[in-house]
This record gives C-alpha cells, sequence and structure tokens, in this order.
C-alpha cells in the first residue's frame, strides 16, 4: 500500500518489532541464562542479568544422568517412526492426490481429532498384555499415530501441485508405475518430503504423553527424563534448564530449515476444502 | 487394469497400518467404555452397559474436569486469536528483518511442551522467578501463580499464549500476504480511511484464514495435557485438572479403564462438536466473502 512513510514513523515501527520480538525471544533467553549460572548465582534475589557464564550444568546433565542415552532412545524412535511414515504414507498421499481419494483425506483429518488418550488406554493394555511396555516397538507404534496422517495430509498438499502429464511421460517411456512415481515424482516433490520428515520427527521428538506411560528405564525418551528430573531435583535449576535447553534445540534448529514451508504444513488438512 | 492397482495398491499399506494403530483402539475405547474394569484389582472385565456415562452426571470432578476444560480453552484460544490477529495485521508490510521476525515466531511453536512448561514454571516460582521479581519492580503484589486457586488458570493460559499465539500470526500472515491488491488499491481510490478498509476489506477476506487457525487450535486446546501436566498436575488439588488430565488420572493413577474410556469418549465427542461449530462457521464465512 503507498501509504506516506516518515523516518519517525519507521523508528517507531522498529521499536514495535523490537518490543514485540522480545516475549518470544526472553523465555528462550532465560532457559540458557539459567543453564549457564552456577547455583548461588540461580538462586540469587534479584536475579543477576550478568554473571560469570559456567557449562558445569550442561556438562553434569550430558554426563552424569545417562542424558545420552535419553537423546538416543528419542532419536531411535523418532527415526523410525519417520521411516516408517515415509514409506506407508508417500506412496498413499500419490494416490489420494491424484484420485482424489477424499474419504480417506477426511477420515484421517478425524484420526487428529481423537485424544492421544484413548489411543493411549487400549495400546496400553495391549502392550501390557504383550509385555511390550518399555520396548521401542510399543513407542514407535504409538508415534506413528501422530506421523503417519501428518506426513499424508503434508505430502497429499505436496503432491497435487504436480503436474499429472510428468508421470504419464515417464510411462511412456517405458518406466512402470513405481519406477515413475520413485523417479519421477519423488524427487519433484522433494521439499515437500523433507518438510514432512522434518515436522514428522519434531512431533516424535516432542510426544510425552505416549511415552509417558509406555516407555521405562530402558527406552525413556528425552521429554519423559526431563519430567522425572523435576521430581528430583526442585531446585537445581542450572540442571533443569541444561537438561530443557539441550531438549529443545534440535527441533529450533530443525524449524529453520523448512522455514518456507512450514505453516503449509502445520495447516494442510484443514486449508483444502 | 493396471491403473486400478494404483489406485488401490498405493494407499494399501498406509491403509491397513491406521486400521491397526487408529482404528483398532478407537473401536477398543468405546467397548472398554461400557465396562467396569479396575485394573489394579485383579479382577476381568464387566459388562455394565452405559453405567459409566450415568455416573459422570453425578461425579463433580467430571463437571469440575469440563469447567477448567472450558476456561483454559476459551481464554487461551481466545487470547491467541485476537493476539495473533493484531499482530499479523502488524507485520503485513515490507520491511527489513521480516524473514527474521518470521524465523522468531517459528521458535515457540517447535520447542518442546515439557521443556516449555518447566521453564514457565521457573518463571513463575514465587521466590526466584523473574515474573514476580518484574512485578515486585512495577510495585504490584507478587503472585503465588501456580500454587493458587485463583491464578492457576490465568498463568497456564498466559504460557499456552505465549507458545501459540505465534501459530495464529503466521497463518493469519501468510493469508494476509496472499490477497489479491485491486480491492485495497480502489478503496485507496475512493478516498476509504485506514480503518474503513481494515474493517471493512481487510477482516472479512482473512476471516476463513482465522477460523481455520482457529481450528487447528481448538482441537489441541481442548485436549491440553503436557503444559497442564508439568506444571500443575492439575493442581492445587484439582483446581487446573482439565477432561484430559482427569481421563488420564482415572486410567493410570486409579487404573479404572472402563472409567477411563467413558472419560476419554466424552472427551473426543467434546472436540467434535467443537470442531463442527467452528466448521459451520466456517462455511458461513467463506460463502459471505465470495457473494
Amino acid at each position: 500500500m503507498n501509504r506516506q512513510r516518515t523516518p519517525i514513523k519507521a523508528f517507531l515501527f522498529y521499536t514495535g518489532v523490537i518490543l514485540i520480538c522480545i516475549i518470544p525471544l526472553f523465555v528462550f533467553a532465560w532457559m540458557i541464562m539459567t543453564a549457564l549460572k552456577t547455583q548461588v548465582d540461580n538462586l540469587a534475589v534479584p536475579p543477576k542479568l550478568i554473571f560469570d557464564p559456567t557449562l558445569e550444568n550442561l556438562r553434569d546433565t550430558l554426563a552424569g544422568r545417562n542424558f545420552g542415552g535419553y537423546l538416543l532412545n528419542s532419536f531411535i524412535v523418532a527415526f523410525f517412526a519417520v521411516i516408517i511414515s515415509l514409506l506407508a504414507g508417500l506412496p498413499a498421499a500419490y494416490a489420494i492426490a491424484k484420485y482424489q481419494l477424499r474419504k480417506i483425506g477426511l477420515s484421517l483429518l478425524m484420526a487428529r481429532m481423537v485424544p492421544f488418550i484413548s489411543y493411549l488406554i487400549p495400546w496400553f493394555i495391549v502392550f501390557r498384555t504383550l509385555h511390550l511396555v518399555d520396548t521401542y516397538i510399543a513407542l514407535i507404534t504409538t508415534h506413528l499415530i501422530i506421523t503417519l496422517p501428518y506426513v499424508i495430509w503434508i505430502m497429499v498438499n505436496f503432491f497435487e501441485n504436480v503436474p499429472p502429464s510428468l508421470e504419464e511421460s515417464a510411462r511412456i517411456d517405458g518406466a512402470g508405475y513405481v519406477q515413475a512415481f520413485v523417479y519421477v515424482i519423488l524427487p519433484i516433490a522433494r521439499n515437500g518430503v523433507f518438510t514432512a520428515s522434518v515436522l514428522a520427527f519434531i512431533f516424535s521428538w516432542n510426544q510425552f504423553l505416549f511415552s509417558l506411560i509406555l516407555s521405562g528405564r530402558n527406552t525413556m525418551t528425552v521429554p519423559v527424563a526431563v519430567f522425572q528430573f523435576i521430581s528430583y531435583d526442585q531446585i537445581n535449576w542450572g540442571g533443569l534448564a541444561s537438561a530443557a535447553t539441550l531438549i529443545t534445540l534440535p527441533p529450533l534448529i530443525l524449524t529453520l530449515f523448512i522455514q518456507k514451508y512450514i505453516i503449509r504444513g502445520l495447516t494442510s488438512g484443514a486449508v483444502k476444502e | 487394469m493396471v491403473e486400478r492397482k494404483v489406485k488401490y495398491l498405493f494407499p494399501l499399506p498406509a491403509l491397513l497400518l491406521m486400521g491397526i494403530i487408529v482404528v483398532f483402539p478407537i473401536g477398543y475405547n468405546l467397548v472398554m467404555s461400557l465396562h467396569e474394569w479396575n485394573l489394579a484389582g485383579g479382577s476381568g472385565m464387566e459388562f455394565i452397559g452405559f453405567k459409566n456415562y450415568l455416573a459422570l452426571l453425578e461425579d463433580g470432578r467430571f463437571w469440575n474436569s469440563l469447567k477448567v476444560t472450558a476456561v483454559f480453552t476459551i481464554g487461551a484460544l481466545g487470547g491467541q486469536v485476537i493476539i495473533g490477529t493484531l499482530l499479523a495485521l502488524f507485520f503485513h508490510r515490507e520491511f527489513k528483518g521480516k524473514a527474521l521476525v518470521k524465523a522468531i515466531f517459528l521458535f515457540p511453536i517447535a520447542a518442546t511442551p515439557v521443556a516449555v512448561s518447566l521453564i514457565w514454571a521457573m518463571m513463575y516460582n514465587y521466590d526466584l522467578g523473574i515474573i514476580n521479581h518484574m512485578f515486585s519492580m512495577f510495585g504490584l503484589p507478587r503472585l503465588a501463580w501456580l500454587a493458587s486457586r485463583s491464578t492457576v488458570i490465568p498463568a497456564l493460559i498466559i504460557t499456552d499464549i505465549w507458545q501459540w499465539t505465534p501459530l495464529i500470526m503466521l497463518i493469519v500472515l501468510a493469508s494476509l500476504e496472499s490477497l489479491p491488491q485491486d480491492p485495497f488499491e480502489s478503496a485507496i481510490v475512493d478516498g476509504a480511511t485506514n480503518f474503513q478498509i481494515l474493517r471493512l476489506i481487510t477482516l472479512p477476506m482473512v476471516r476463513p484464514a482465522i477460523v481455520v487457525a482457529a481450528m487447528i487450535r481448538s482441537i489441541d486446546a481442548i485436549k491440553t495435557f503436557d503444559l497442564i501436566y508439568v506444571m500443575t498436575q492439575g493442581g492445587p488439588d484439582i483446581a487446573s485438572e482439565n477432561l484430559n488430565i482427569y481421563v488420564f488420572q482415572k486410567g493410570f493413577s486409579y487404573f479404572r479403564m472402563g472409567q477411563a474410556s467413558s472419560l476419554a469418549v466424552v472427551l473426543f465427542t467434546l472436540v467434535l462438536v467443537v470442531n463442527i461449530v467452528l466448521s459451520m462457521i466456517r462455511s458461513t464465512t467463506d460463502s459471505s466473502t465470495e457473494a
């Protein structure tokens, strides 16, 4: 819009921008500062803004509490949840987009409205009966409830923008349906595949409820471990903030790679009629 | 035909998988809700019809959890939609650093809810928390926040607004950026004021996007678990126990699987009804903008 802009207005605008951006940033800044403070500094009243940073808390958290093991558990569960979601979800999404199988798309949306706890109660009973509580199988199965529909929604959205003529010309050149899909369609939709993978990974990484009940000593994921820390050392703020920083850093970094597509990814399934 | 093979074979693995991981537990959940089953007591399932549901009518803790769910959802969702839309309107212009602002607003959305809840719980701490410190700097009284019945829900709402307003903001901003320019140009030519343009052109055109954003958020806000469980576990007493937390306690603290299942069915019904209402609002806004 061609409204006049004076230097004073620009100055006020940027002041507003900075003040607004401080609000989301402040919480992360405070988390990192708490992680870098000694116990003495963390208990100081009034809170110190200037202090001697220490890496002790982060080192203690990583070394002393098997945090590496929890990180590995989270990674294994998220990795397999994403891979299985892609293997099953990509061809399904392509067929839904190509043949306009709207009923399947709609029923996937319903799956999202069902509270996780409605899935958790039956699965807990099944896994308890089969002695599979505290196994990767239990965690990956339940995380798939979240990641598989998400991958499909996102990919339907991306596949709908692939011109159908591409698959046809690939098949005229002698490729089968599967070959055409793998070597022609998927490379064109690679931004979508990447976005879907990253979002599904973050959803699994951040998952708390399923893991709270279905993980145990051998498979505990990071969110559950961090939750356990809270009851063990309520006043060790440096340690708690270190754990919070370590768990939340991977998703924050990952989002930067899919920044361009993330809103489209998060709203797909709801935006289409 | 080969063509038909693609149509049915490509979705088959996903459909089979969804049948096992999604459809089966939903069915099992419904069946269980008609049974009395105390997992801790060692007895088996006993069919009792709709007694679990009827018992809810006289369960004060159930009504309390419904009230908490309603107050939390309305407060959080209302705050997010209003603030998110205002921020989107504010940022809807070309300026240096816009990409950076968008990146900053992605952080709360992507952050692990357990970590966010933990940090906010520390910030709300009575003695050492930064929030009470700032309050006393401005001469305001220190509050007990999460420890007091009267402030626990507002405190949880503030945290939820902090984490999810950015999502609404980014969805509405994306919609604003994709609007056609013609109506705005002709309105300026006709001498419309900024406020008139906002009220008569901009807001009606982004209303569908706002409703979609509200739908996405409402689904998750009604079912909020991580935030409340990490920060208060439903306390003090049951002052912040929403329906989802109550289902969890029934199932995994008391092991009353039948009762927990019936509560879960009620929770799902609630999400469904709210979404049907919102999609009705959405279809009326869609047709009014096209007319």
